[in-house]
């Protein structure tokens, strides 16, 4: 067994070792020998050994099996041990641990023992790990010796009421008396701790209080130049401030108290120097507890004032805490933390992060409808400059300021898109349709917008919202855009060609996401009623992404492509593509990412065609005029209403596109049905205005016979709404029925077309 | 209310803790390495008070040591900063030279007991 080396030596091992490995087997090999040491009965250096584990357990390595050792340590009558083992009592055991019982008996006796340290020890290890039940033991013991002659133990049975009235809060009633007495102590230390143990005993029962508490620590505080406890010219300034939490604590929601102490705390206010940090230190408690009584409002203007000077002082510790307080009570004293706002809009500037947050917090709180302007100018320069993490924050204040006190809406506007364009990335996903509903509000600004918005996208395509707002502007507002007059701004000439190859660059740039993909692929498409020439370039545009991966931009290259195909002709002639969309579709079009809402769905005047189609209007009993060449009979149905009525009943308004197909196609003649070698062909003239011929053709062109051959053709009615400009569509259905072959057949056909029909 | 009180060198290492709340030894390394780790990253003209998880740092930086004292929100920071430079202060008269910290040796175990002396402050 090696011998035992002394704590230097090893804590020298220790130091040396150059990696963790080697430290760790330094310790090990010592904690082997403590171990085996601690098993002999007698050993003279038992408590080098203590130590030795006491440091390595400060380390961070496991020392449990110390712990009977302490106990056995603390139980010997040399002091040299004692101190040790209440030593590692305090750092190893704790209510946890089992062994911590063992030692209430050798704490009560040495709490008996006529040597002052060893009570002093014992006191001490109480109050550090005493377990409920061995303060419940102890506690009249205490309670002696809050009473004893010695000033030493007064100090320290004080510290340990305090633990006990921490763990057991009961046994507070016990104290009380003895701890009054104390207050009339004249050694700080003992004072101290009874300003400790009062201040604990009134946080759990407020009403054993008395007004004569505050005369006394009025006298306390104000009383002479004590030599012992002068910290840089300041007479025990800890003693100071414990002084005034309890004062804090006594006149928290008591009038009377906070009467008694307004003279107090202002005659501490105003003597006390400011010029070292000591001062400040006790200046600083002084204002909290101000801020926190029933205090007049001379001194709570005092108190602001004396903050205000902390704001000034050139210790970023000192400005950092005048903010921390000015925080607290920007809401209930604003008009007072207003005087100092320029103050706190100056700290912005501060080098140090923390500064910087909490002058952020205090400038967002102090807008306000008067200093709007000028507050969001500082704000703006220091979004620009601000460190990362700070941006979002800054971003959204600023956005709830603008909205709640924004002077004018152009105002508005131009600071969510200096916001955008500066911190883009940072800014929160509502942003961007809340800014598509704020320009669209604004019917007034759009040509302004508009521009404002092509001259920024002009220049830096990377910022996804602004560019998703700005795509979708000038989709909207394109033709005031390439109109080029504004009334405020100086007038850009921006020709077709420009405007697209911008869009062009957002749909090919790396940079964009889906979605802002998604916004300038529609705008695109919306571009092109608005503008005359580039069509073309449109066109190939958008078929281009008819293949794309993405598969929501697919699907929309390949509907918009469906558009250019079929509706080319009326993308001239019809006013109702060439209208704006509505609000309410613009939202709904941004939020949702996934799946194309067709885009014209939401028109209201489409709407009423759509009730016309479903509507419960009685079909026209109309008789076809069938010219028929067929050899066949044919045999007019008797067509009663209800079987016309059946036809009609699945004639539900399928979505718009198909009765824009249904309008939109020309041919001289159709053939509606063609099956098994009977064909109807369905050809028709307009016979005057108001009135419509439709001729049906059947034929059959298989060899044998077809009896029985029933015709019937039903059309709801339908009345034509005069802001169209086009004729109106109609609808067929033909039930064609006939008996070939001995078996029947029964057929019903929808015609959405007619030939001849144009607009 | 002061939670604990740790003496680091530069390079991380623990010279002293103590805590006045049970933490669990596992958790102990843990926080003290990032408590290190918030403070030796600032700069020397930032503020002495760092805001972390939900309680507060004071350090205070002497030569290669530095001296972390964690607290709660009701105290008053200002006070914990100048009891810091008391507490050295104290150190100092006791045993003569404060930087030479690193090399206390038997004396390490008067230096616990200053620290009990903190809980005056507690």
């Amino acid at each position: 067994m090696s011998p035992s080396v002394p704590l230097q030596e090893m804590i020298r091992a220790i130091r040396s070792a150059r990696t963790q490995c080697e430290e760790r087997g330094v310790i090990q090999r010592e904690c082997a020998t403590i171990r085996a040491q601690f098993r002999q009965a007698d050993n003279e250096g038992r408590s080098h050994n203590l130590a030795k584990l006491l440091y390595v357990h400060m380390l961070g390595y496991p020392a449990h099996f110390g712990q009977m050792e302490c106990v056995r340590m603390i139980a010997s009558p040399r002091y040299s041990e004692k101190r040790v083992g209440y030593l590692g009592a305090m750092m190893l055991l704790d209510e946890k641990q089992d062994a911590s019982l063992l030692i209430t008996n050798s704490i009560k006796n040495d709490l008996a023992n006529s040597n002052q340290y060893v009570q002093s020890l014992a006191l001490c290890t109480l109050a550090c790990m005493g377990s409920a039940e061995m303060c419940r033991d102890l506690a009249p013991e205490i309670n002696r010796l809050l009473r004893a002659s010695n000033s030493y133990i007064k100090k320290k049975a004080a510290l340990c009421a305090v633990h006990i009235v921490r763990k057991v809060q009961d046994l507070g009633e016990l104290f009380a008396p003895s701890a009054r007495c104390l207050l009339t102590e004249k050694n700080h230390g003992v004072l101290h701790g009874a300003v400790v143990l009062i201040t604990e005993l009134c946080e759990c029962n407020p009403e054993s209080l008395e007004l004569v508490l505050i005369r006394w620590c009025q006298c306390l505080v104000i009383s002479g130049y004590s030599p012992d406890h002068d910290v840089a010219g300041i007479s025990d300034p800890f003693l100071q401030v414990r002084i005034l939490r309890l004062l804090r604590i006594l006149g928290h929601n008591n009038e009377a108290a906070s009467d008694a102490m307004n003279d107090l705390l202002a005659q501490v206010a105003t003597n006390t120097d400011s010029t070292k940090t000591v001062g400040n230190a006790v200046l600083y408690e002084t204002v909290l507890t101000v801020l926190d009584i029933k205090s007049e409002s001379g001194l709570r203007v005092l108190a602001v004032n004396i903050l205000g000077r902390f704001l000034l002082n050139n210790d970023r510790n000192i400005r950092y805490i005048a903010m921390i307080s000015l925080q607290k009570i920007v809401g209930t004293d604003h008009n007072a933390v207003q005087r100092h706002r320029g103050t706190i809009v100056d700290c912005l500037k501060d080098q140090d992060a923390s500064v910087k947050r909490r002058a952020l917090e205090l400038s967002l709180a102090l807008v306000s409808a008067s200093n709007i302007r000028s507050m969001m100018k500082e704000l703006l320069s220091f979004l620009s400059s601000c460190p990362p993490e700070l941006r979002s924050q800054t971003a959204s204040g600023i956005f709830i300021a603008a909205e709640r006190y924004a002077p004018s809406q152009r105002w508005h506007i131009d600071t969510i898109l200096h916001v955008l364009t500066t911190a883009g990335g940072d800014v929160r996903d509502e942003t961007v349709p809340n800014l598509i509903q704020l320009i669209t509000n604004t019917s007034e600004l759009h040509c302004y917008t508009v521009h404002k918005l092509y001259r920024a996208l002009h220049n830096d395509i990377s910022q996804q919202p602004l560019v998703q707002v700005a795509c979708w502007c000038i989709g909207e507002y394109g033709d005031l855009l390439l109109r080029g007059e504004c009334q405020e701004m100086e007038p850009v000439q921006v020709t077709e060609d420009d405007v697209l190859d911008v869009l062009e660059a957002v749909l090919q740039s790396h940079m964009s996401s889906p979605s802002t993909r998604g916004f300038a692929l529609t705008a695109t498409m919306k571009l092109s009623t608005r503008i005359t020439e580039n069509v073309d370039r449109i066109r190939s545009i958008v078929s281009i992404y008819g293949s794309c991966i993405d598969v929501e931009l697919q699907q929309r290259a390949v509907e918009y492509n469906a558009l250019f195909k079929k509706y080319d002709h009326m993308r001239y002639s019809t006013e109702w593509l060439g209208q704006r969309f509505l609000v309410f579709v613009c939202s709904t079009f941004v939020v949702q990412s996934a799946g194309l809402s067709p885009p014209i769905c939401g028109f209201p005047q489409v709407c009423d065609l759509l009730d016309l189609l479903g509507g419960s209007e009685p079909p026209l009993q109309s008789s076809p005029a069938l010219g028929s060449t067929a050899p066949l009979p044919v045999g007019t149905a008797g067509t009663a209403g209800g079987d016309l009525l059946d036809l009609l009943g699945g004639l539900e308004p399928t979505a718009i596109m198909t009765v824009l197909l249904s309008v939109f196609s020309v041919a001289p003649t159709v053939s509606v049905y063609d099956k098994d070698g009977v064909t109807v062909t369905l050809s028709c003239e307009k016979q005057s205005d108001s009135g419509l011929s439709i001729t049906l053709t059947a034929s059959n062109s298989t060899d044998s016979d077809i009896r029985g051959f029933t015709l019937q053709a039903a059309v709801p009615k339908v009345c034509i709404s005069s802001s169209f400009s086009f004729q109106v569509n109609l609808k067929m259905r033909l039930r064609i029925s006939y008996t070939s072959q001995g078996s029947a057949v029964q057929d019903t056909v929808q015609v959405d077309s007619f030939p001849g029909l144009g607009h | 209310m002061i939670k604990f009180v740790l003496m680091v060198n530069r390079q991380g290492q623990t010279r002293l803790s103590r805590y006045y709340h049970p933490v669990e030894l596992s958790r102990r390394a843990a926080l003290e390495a990032d408590v290190v780790r918030c403070c030796l990253s600032r700069k020397k003209d930032q503020c002495s008070f760092v805001e972390y998880k939900d309680f507060k740092l004071v350090y205070r930086q002497y030569a290669a040591l530095y001296i972390v004292v964690g607290i709660t929100d009701s105290e008053n920071e200002l006070s914990i900063y100048e009891l810091v430079h008391n507490f050295v202060e104290v150190l100092d008269k006791y045993f003569s030279r404060v930087v030479s910290l690193n090399r206390v040796k038997n004396s390490w175990i008067q230096c616990q007991g200053v620290c009990r002396s903190l809980k005056h402050l507690k």
